[in-house]
């Protein structure tokens, strides 16, 4: 039974929290620190800095990742930047901005001592990368380089050309394979973790099965951090990598710990818009575009013309005619649905309709076709690549898509789930981003958990169990927990239907988008909510997964999908119960006249923390309350 | 479009392989080659047929989990782009495509296209990082680094780890691999306590692994990432170097 | 390493001594450290092609000046070395050149064999690599046989049935007035092009020589000395086989038939 949820959030003046914290926890001796075993499931940012530093300060670590190799987390895939209060600028930032920023940007929904920590933190960031080997972009002068994101009033984004989030996860990377070479890593490859291992109320344990020869293994430790990434998958069509999965994260929900806040998607506005039904995933541009490009639509729904055959008169830029002062660069979430708006009337463009366009050919007059090439090419040419139209002379189509997930495993201040031993890092917890996260955090985010505050909580955490041997792998806990596993992969290959498990993704994808994409609403959220368990009620009985060999990428994906549909239903309820517009969560029926989203900070001050009800069973919802005292409470305009 | 497969099919490592003949019809233009795979492997089965297994993940070029040797080209025929960029457009209709997995005794295949590459992190094992433990870095400014200097370094580091390189080469060589790899944090600063070391760890461990440059610049043309085959003169030249160097005079240079 | 699998991943194809070796030893052992010994040995090869064919060029002048160029090389040094030590200095440089160069490639080609996994199915479509660069063990093997018979011929006479000793324009004229010689000689030396096309380029690589200021001039130094190479060699039996060059030239010699009857100079020199 789970009682009232608190963050464990320290006392005192936030500024100086975090510091008197480090304090007061306690600390496991360096030659102590190797009777603790600890297992980290996933290798990206949060995962590979995590494990980097653990390893070494002489803890025994076991890494485990799907993948072939750690490199190729999806942290990778990160374009635009990672933001630190370093004021390098000396253009008025600092760590009380960052802090600001951020918990405004996440519309009041976050937790303030942990993002106040954040903001601490990042300047160290930095420093270790740098201190890495990332080769982060320079002034002439060998300075390094920053710029604006997101509408921050400052310049405080650190960026590798278009590929920060690759430069970081090689960085943590390159860190962690030293420690593999130095044996305090062990690092299991294509190695996919399928249950949690509870005993006694404290995580003990995972239970992986390797890709390759498909053996079901059980693998014990003093604690598990899960550092598995978002679940923005569940809509099939996201940015997310096509292997990015929410396993790991939604199986320790069903072993007890508590899924906090999952309807928080975000949306990002500039995406390449689906060509045809088999589109397989979205990929985005990113969001600089907009500070050139002028979006319009037609005004005429029925405008077959090409768009340069489309007078002026007869196009709508609809953001500049509805946001006069920020026009095209509103933030994400606003421009989004905006988009989806005009998409929605039938002015949308592009052989399906369903885009808008990106217009740059005012920007080239303006500046000259060599600036917007110094500034877009490698944007253009990924774009060029991708549909075979040269942004250049015609306009771009753009479309949002689902991008990031804020919600996920709650946590407390110390990183660690209602589950002893259980700690969430990175995208997986639901932490430091509230309601939206804004541009260049994740990565900041990422790397804050594992560098700079697991190493103090476990340590926390671990103090307590000195001399406490780790479960053995022959409990029955560890039994129980591979017969569960074992038992699924015998069902997947028994069921024998008739449709693929990328069918069902599909048509799940579909649900989430319609009715728990953009917009929301109580009359389609219910209908989503008769819908999925239908829809996963006919997958169990129809899927079909062969298999006559031990590497099955079908079976994999399979398992994967059965957790989005139980993931999906619960963010339908989540969003459902949540009846006010925040951040990436916007019910229509909370709008300002204008049709902005307008929060309830009187009702929904608060984290949705959700319990599982089991198999079948209907989940309970914990509320953890939020208080501002540092912060004051503003309705965001962007008129 | 109507295109005709013709795919390495293999059951698990050292198991036989065959060229299996698969018939593609009604392929859209705008797919891009992996969702062509995709819809081939949705058709295959629904007609009880094992699906191709092949890697893939971002789907963006970024990831490095793809990669196949498409009509004799390492990532198909477009220059500097990954297989999961390369669309179906770039192939005419009625065209016969032949697709096999990376080949090179490092990179034993594991199942029909997909190839363990786990070679490549022996190499960054062996030396491919800079020792700098959590909470030990200076300030990050403290150090200037030329933006030439920076730009080169990135150049190497946008490597993605896929293997055309080997795959692209004749003697199965992983040296622009490597030299990206080595190169990205020799050029650097921060990098130069551990050049030699680094540079001789890097290519002992590639040499275990993987043939010999023979400079063909195969692997420059087969590169995504278009990285240049300078690094490998670069790592050549480091190499040599550190097998000289009196290293107590190493910081006198 | 720590790495673990259950699985069987890729195993060292090349397994490294566990014994390290005295840093020569050590260097030459590695792939790298091969190619550098290719690099080094090709370029002093390179410049004995050069020069070799320089000196050849003699051959347009006359006997007397290609003669004496012969007999100048043997004379190099003297009196601080006795006549013919430093020309023989220089074989055993060259010798040691070619023994290596061989050894490398060899050890090289073996290395890149065992490396190869089973070739693909369907035939590669090469990108970059020239049929010179694809060529090179071939060329090479070419072009090393052709050294040995051009030994032979030219240097110990045995293959030249009108070998005269000394007279190294007579023993030219002769050689390549054999049709089959001579196209062995022009193809040899295509081949010694082809090859010298790709070397002289791929050794600045080898040896680390990179710099973007000058980075085009390497393959444009490869294309004019393996042109330069050509023209010049490839004149030689052209010259002979189209009467430019012939025995009658030399008043020194008298000739009957096919075959030197007396040759002044040789007796000169050598009374």
């Amino acid at each position: 039974m789970i009682g009232e949820l608190t963050g464990n959030v320290p006392t005192g003046p936030l500024a100086d929290a975090w510091t008197q914290h480090k304090f007061d926890m306690k600390l496991v001796a360096p030659n102590n620190r190797r009777k603790f075993d600890v297992i980290i499931v996933g290798s990206g940012l949060a995962g590979a800095s995590a494990a980097a530093t653990l390893g070494e300060q002489g803890y025994n670590v076991k890494v485990f990742t799907y993948h072939d190799s750690p490199r190729r987390a999806h942290s990778i895939a990160a374009q635009g930047g990672i933001n630190a209060a370093k004021n390098y600028k000396s253009d008025g930032d600092s760590v009380q901005r960052l802090f600001y920023d951020t918990v405004k940007g996440g519309d009041f929904r976050s937790r303030e001592a942990n993002v106040h920590r954040l903001a601490e933190v990042s300047v160290d960031i930095i420093d270790q990368m740098v201190a890495q080997g990332v080769p982060f972009a320079r002034e002439y002068g060998g300075l390094l380089d920053n710029r604006s994101f997101g509408g921050a009033q400052v310049s405080r984004t650190f960026y590798a050309r278009g590929q920060t989030g690759q430069q970081l996860l090689l960085g943590a990377y390159q860190q962690m394979m030293k420690q593999v070479q130095l044996g305090t890593v062990e690092l299991h490859t294509r190695s996919e973790m399928l249950d949690l291992v509870v005993k006694d109320d404290r995580a003990c344990g995972i239970i992986v099965r390797d890709l390759v020869t498909g053996a079901v293994t059980r693998h014990s430790a003093h604690a598990v951090l899960l550092c598995t990434g978002g679940y923005g998958n569940v809509f099939y069509l996201s940015t997310n990598a096509m292997y990015s999965n929410a396993s790991a994260t939604w199986r320790a929900h069903r072993r007890g710990a508590l899924f906090a806040n999952p309807c928080f998607t975000q949306i990002h506005p500039t995406c390449i818009p689906a060509s045809d039904d088999f589109q397989s995933k979205l990929t985005l541009m990113s969001e600089s575009l907009r500070n050139d490009g002028r979006i319009w639509v037609p005004t005429d729904a029925d405008d077959t013309r090409s768009p340069d055959q489309i007078p002026e008169a007869e196009r709508d830029y609809f953001l500049e005619r509805k946001y006069p002062s920020f026009g095209n660069l509103v933030p994400r979430d606003v421009a989004s649905r905006n988009a989806k708006a005009v998409v929605d009337e039938g002015r949308g463009v592009g052989p399906l309709k369903n885009g808008v366009y990106l217009d740059f050919a005012a920007a080239i007059e303006r500046v000259g076709v060599h600036v917007i090439k110094e500034r877009y090419d490698n944007l253009f040419q990924m774009y060029e690549r991708i549909t075979d139209e040269d942004p250049y002379k015609v306009p771009m189509r753009i479309y949002p898509a689902v991008h990031y997930t804020m919600g996920g495993l709650w946590v407390d201040y110390h990183l660690m789930s209602n589950v002893p031993g259980l700690f969430v890092l990175g995208e997986a917890n639901f932490s430091d981003h509230g309601a939206n996260r804004l541009g260049a955090s994740a990565l900041m985010q990422g790397l804050a958990d594992g560098y700079f505050v697991i190493s103090y909580t476990l340590a926390n955490y671990l103090a307590d169990l000195l001399g406490t041997p780790a479960v053995p792998v022959d409990d029955p806990v560890f039994a129980h927990a591979q017969a569960t596993v074992d038992d699924q992969v015998k069902r997947f290959l028994s069921i024998g239907g008739t449709q693929s498990v990328d069918h069902y993704h599909r048509e799940l994808g579909k649900i989430m988008w319609d009715y728990c994409g953009m917009a929301r609403n109580r009359t389609g959220l219910e209908k989503a909510l008769s819908e999925i368990p239908a829809l996963r009620e006919e997958f169990w009985k129809n899927v079909r997964v062969l298999g006559d060999g031990p590497m099955n990428q079908s079976l994999e994906r399979a398992g994967r999908v059965a957790d989005f549909f139980e993931l999906g239903e619960l963010m339908v309820r989540d969003a459902l119960e949540r009846e006010e517009s925040c951040g990436g969560h916007f019910r229509e029926e909370s709008q300002t006249p204008d049709g902005e989203a307008l929060r309830d900070d009187h009702r929904f001050a608060h984290v949705s923390a959700w319990e599982s009800g089991g198999p079948g069973g209907t989940p309970t919802l914990h509320r953890e309350p939020l208080t501002f005292d540092n912060v004051h409470l503003t309705q965001r305009s962007y008129k | 479009m109507h295109v005709t497969l013709h795919v390495w099919r293999q059951a698990g490592p050292g198991a036989p392989g065959t060229m299996e003949t698969y018939d593609a019809p009604d392929i859209s233009e705008e797919m891009s080659f992996l969702e062509m795979l995709d819809v081939v492997n949705e058709r295959l089965n629904s007609q009880g047929r094992e699906p191709i297994a092949f890697e893939h993940d971002c789907r963006e070029g970024i990831c490095g989990s793809c990669g196949m040797m498409i009509n004799g080209q390492a990532h198909g025929p477009e220059r500097g782009t990954a297989t999961c960029q390369l669309h179906m457009r770039k192939f005419a209709d009625g065209e016969h495509i032949y697709i096999e997995p990376w080949r090179a005794k490092a990179f034993p295949v594991l199942r029909d296209l997909v190839v363990d590459r786990s070679a490549f992190d022996k190499i960054v094992e062996a030396g491919g990082y800079i020792t700098a433990p959590t909470g030990a870095a200076p300030d990050a400014n403290l150090t200037l680094i030329p933006k030439d200097v920076a730009d080169a370094a990135m150049d190497a580091a946008a490597c993605i780890a896929c293997g055309a390189c080997v795959a692209a080469c004749p003697n199965s060589a992983a040296q622009l691999f490597t030299s990206a790899k080595v190169n990205h944090l020799n050029l650097l600063p921060q990098g130069q306590s551990e050049r030699y070391q680094r540079v001789l760890g890097m290519v002992d461990a590639m040499e275990e692994f993987f043939g010999s440059c023979t400079n063909h610049g195969e692997c420059q043309e087969a590169c995504p990432k278009e990285i240049s085959i300078d690094f490998i003169a670069y790592m050549n030249r480091d190499y040599v170097r550190a097998q000289l160097k009196n290293r107590k005079l190493l910081s006198q240079d | 390493m720590a790495t673990t699998m259950d699985r069987t991943g890729a195993e060292p194809v090349h397994p490294r001594p566990t014994r390290r070796a005295p840093w020569p030893v050590e260097f030459y052992r590695s792939g790298v450290g091969k190619k550098w010994v290719m690099a080094i040995t090709g370029l002093l090869l390179m410049g004995f092609v050069f020069f070799h064919s320089i000196g050849n060029l003699k051959v347009y002048l006359g006997a007397e000046d290609f003669n004496h160029y012969g007999e100048f090389l043997r004379e190099i040094l003297v009196p601080i070395l006795p006549r013919t030590i430093f020309l023989w200095l220089m074989r055993l440089g060259l010798i040691a050149a070619f023994a290596f160069h061989i050894h490398a490639a060899w050890s090289l080609t073996r290395m890149n064999q065992r490396a190869n996994a089973d070739g693909y199915q369907q035939s590669r479509d090469w990108q970059a690599a020239t049929a010179a660069s694809r060529s090179m063990r071939w060329t090479g093997v070419v072009v090393a046989l052709f050294v040995v018979f051009h030994l032979f011929d030219l240097t110990w006479g045995t293959a030249n049935p009108d070998y005269v000793r000394g007279d190294g324009y007579r023993n030219l004229v002769a050689s390549f007035s054999r049709t089959p010689v001579a196209i062995f000689y022009l193809l040899a030396n295509a081949a010694l092009v082809i090859h010298l096309f790709h070397g002289a380029w791929s050794l600045f690589q080898s040896l680390g020589l990179n710099n973007p200021r000058w980075n085009a001039w390497r393959k444009h130094f490869a294309i004019a000395f393996a042109a330069l190479i050509g023209v010049m060699n490839l004149s030689f039996p052209l010259a002979v086989m189209t009467g430019l060059v012939s025995a009658d030239d030399n008043d020194a010699c008298t000739k009957r038939g096919d075959v030197i009857e007396r040759c002044t100079e040789y007796e000169e020199a050598h009374p």
